[in-house]
């Protein structure tokens, strides 16, 4: 199952230059796109390939860009998500510091298919360092003609920019990644209209994240068709993981969709199994925002079904006994890990990052972390876990942007799963 | 092309002028071009990030309205966006800052022990500053290096894998570094 697509040239030594990137067949795809195809038939490509965003709600990408308003003679724009604040995730960084030309490559071809003219990739400020990387291979990419004006002698001409972020998670989501890059705090707002009538400077825009736009290059170059062919039913292509927590080998890996969950944690191809020799307690395999699972139900489903790496399979039994895929940001926890200390912290980061617009999401993460506090240091009373249970079932669904659910799935799936252990505090 | 290029006003205030250098200037006009024409609003992070590094370390009232000024706009929409982001800082900090992770993928691998073991080891919490202006403490959520975790920041340079042993090097060699080997790339040169 170990096929690269994405970071099958990670390791190349000197692959962040575009003349190695170029001498190992990068920017073959964009020549393919730009030079023997209509942006039509590139979008057509992505819509074949299946492929799904991969910032975190796995929403098909080909079908996204199809929603975006072509009639309007306002510009157009692309908005790179390259935020990456989710505990738990840091596959894109990973993407990007080693291959700044594979996105640059989905770039061009993304935009050759949308018509966009302007492409700004909005990255979180805490990286820093690389937004002199991807400067420089911008920088590149233009002076070998894959940007700028005139692409490869085409009509098509494209600039890219890369924005910096200041520090806020909030800013991932779209609709708030618009607001900060318009320059101002980023406070999500309220859909409709979405991004492809009204974002950026009230313009169609695609908001799209690293690793969904630099797939877009290995599409068009092995064809849409071969592409849906990867993967495991409408799961297709390949997904990075990033794998954090008590296990033995972290970092980013990329998987052929349909992994045996249990093959990634123990296999040593990935994450090596558990340290120190320890028990497998817990997994949250989308990032901090997705539901906990128990050891058991993360290595099989409720039905007895092994658990795969598909969008599908890990959300198998619907939050009473499954999770989501997410973000791929997989947090392992081992038999010593405390799950009211870790919900509790949890907690305490969506309170911190909630932007305060919507009352259920701003109060109602202030009395979670509150009370969970309270019951981490011995000092919780037994009602307060069926509080918890209903301030975090006030937040769900009751607020302008997805934060308040994201906040409130881990308190609840952690109570679902690990209610013992509550009481056990509190006793 | 652009007719809203700014031009170098000389900002005095409290006899203590406030400006960026030419060139640093030139890196601003340049900035504020890649955003459409009366867009320019679109270019206060990455300013203040220059701001804030270039003049003083933290934001000042006096930068802030400087900064206002250069992109022609309202002050207060300077001031909403500085407070909002954590990375901008409003009071003086020390020389380096330590930013220390402690969201769960890092709590679980040691970072709270590491954070601790700062405290300790510099006699100031989190939010303080060391008495010879050195170092200030802060605690920050998910870097997004979670997999060479715990981890921190100083200034915001990557520093993975930390342990008490590790932070304590850490601390020690920025005292020795001089003023020369202490400048990394700053913001205005990531931009090309
Ligand atoms: C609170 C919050 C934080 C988010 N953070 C990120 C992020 O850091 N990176 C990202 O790509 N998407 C993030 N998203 C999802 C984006 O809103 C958006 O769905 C995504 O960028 C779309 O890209 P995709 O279709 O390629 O996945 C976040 C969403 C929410 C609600
Ligand atoms: S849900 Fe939370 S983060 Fe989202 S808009 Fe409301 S207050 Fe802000
Ligand atoms: S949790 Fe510390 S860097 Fe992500």
């Amino acid at each position: 199952m170990g096929r690269a697509i994405l970071l099958d040239k990670a390791n190349i030594p000197g692959i962040r230059a575009f003349g190695v990137y170029r001498a190992h067949g990068g920017y073959n795809a964009a020549g393919k796109g730009l030079l023997e195809m209509t942006p039509a038939q590139v979008q057509q490509e992505v819509i074949k390939s299946g492929l799904r965003g991969r910032g975190g709600a796995g929403f098909p990408t080909g079908l996204k860009w199809s929603f975006l308003d072509r009639k309007s003679t306002r510009p157009r724009y692309l908005v790179c998500n390259a935020d990456e604040s989710e505990p738990g995730t840091f596959k894109d960084r990973y993407l990007m510091e080693k291959l700044p030309h594979l996105l640059i490559e989905g770039l061009i071809l993304s935009s050759y298919a949308l018509g966009v003219r302007t492409c700004y990739i909005y990255i979180r400020g805490e990286f820093k360092y690389l937004v002199g990387i991807l400067e420089t291979a911008i920088r590149e990419a233009k002076k070998n003609n894959y940007l700028g004006e005139k692409i490869l002698g085409t009509d098509f001409s494209l600039e890219i920019y890369v924005h910096p972020g200041a520090g806020a998670y909030i800013c991932g989501e779209e609709t708030a990644l618009l607001e900060s890059l318009e320059g101002k705090r980023g406070n999500p707002r309220i859909k409709p209209p979405f991004p492809a009538y009204k974002g950026l400077y009230d313009c169609p825009t695609v908001v799209n994240n690293v690793e969904t736009l630099a797939a877009v290059a290995p599409v068009i170059g092995m064809g849409g068709e071969t592409y849906s062919k990867l993967g495991f039913g409408k799961s297709t292509g390949t997904k990075l993981m990033s794998a954090c927590g008590n296990i033995n080998k972290p970092g980013v890996y990329e998987i052929e969709m349909g992994l045996p969950v249990e093959d990634f944690i123990y296999s040593d191809e990935y994450c090596g199994g558990i340290k120190n020799g320890k028990m497998l307690k817990a997994v949250i395999p989308g990032g901090s925002s997705v539901p906990i699972l128990p050891a058991d139900l993360i290595l099989n489903t409720s039905r007895g079904e092994a658990r795969l790496l598909t969008y599908e399979s890990l959300a198998e039994g619907g939050f009473e006994s499954g999770s989501m895929l997410g973000s791929g940001g997989f947090i392992v926890y081992d038999e010593d890990a405390c799950i009211v200390r870790n919900t509790w912290n949890l907690t305490r980061f969506y309170r911190h990052e909630s932007c305060g617009q919507c009352s259920p999401c701003r109060e109602g993460t202030g009395w979670m972390e509150r009370i969970l506090y309270r019951i981490e240091h011995g000092k919780g009373r037994m009602s307060d876990i069926d509080l918890l249970v209903r301030v975090a079932k006030n937040i769900e669904g009751n607020t302008i942007c997805p934060l308040g659910d994201a906040a409130a799935w881990p308190v609840a799936s952690a109570i679902r799963h690990f209610r013992g252990e509550f009481e056990a505090h509190i006793k | 092309m652009q007719d809203n290029k700014i031009k170098h006003h000389l900002f005095v205030r409290e006899n203590k002028s406030v400006a960026f250098s030419g060139k640093t200037l030139e890196k601003v006009n340049s900035l504020i071009s890649r955003y459409p024409e009366g867009r320019q609003k679109s270019a206060l992070l990455p300013v203040l990030h220059i701001a804030q590094e270039e003049l003083g370390g933290y934001l000042s009232v006096d930068v802030m309205d400087y900064v206002a000024l250069l992109l022609n706009l309202n002050p207060m929409e300077v001031y909403e966006v500085a407070t909002f982001y954590s990375m901008f800082y409003l009071e003086q900090v020390g020389k380096y800052v330590l930013e220390v992770c402690h969201t769960g993928p890092c709590a679980i691998c040691g970072g709270e022990e590491v954070l601790q073991h700062i405290k300790d080891y510099l006699h100031i919490d989190t939010g303080e500053t060391t008495p010879d202006g050195m170092f200030t403490l802060k605690e920050v959520e998910c870097l997004g290096a979670c997999g060479s975790g715990p981890s921190m920041q100083v200034n915001t340079e990557f520093y993975e894998h930390m342990t008490a042993k590790q932070v304590e090097k850490v601390i020690e060699d920025l005292r020795q570094k001089t003023e020369e080997e202490g400048s990394s790339k700053g913001w205005a040169e990531q931009f090309s």
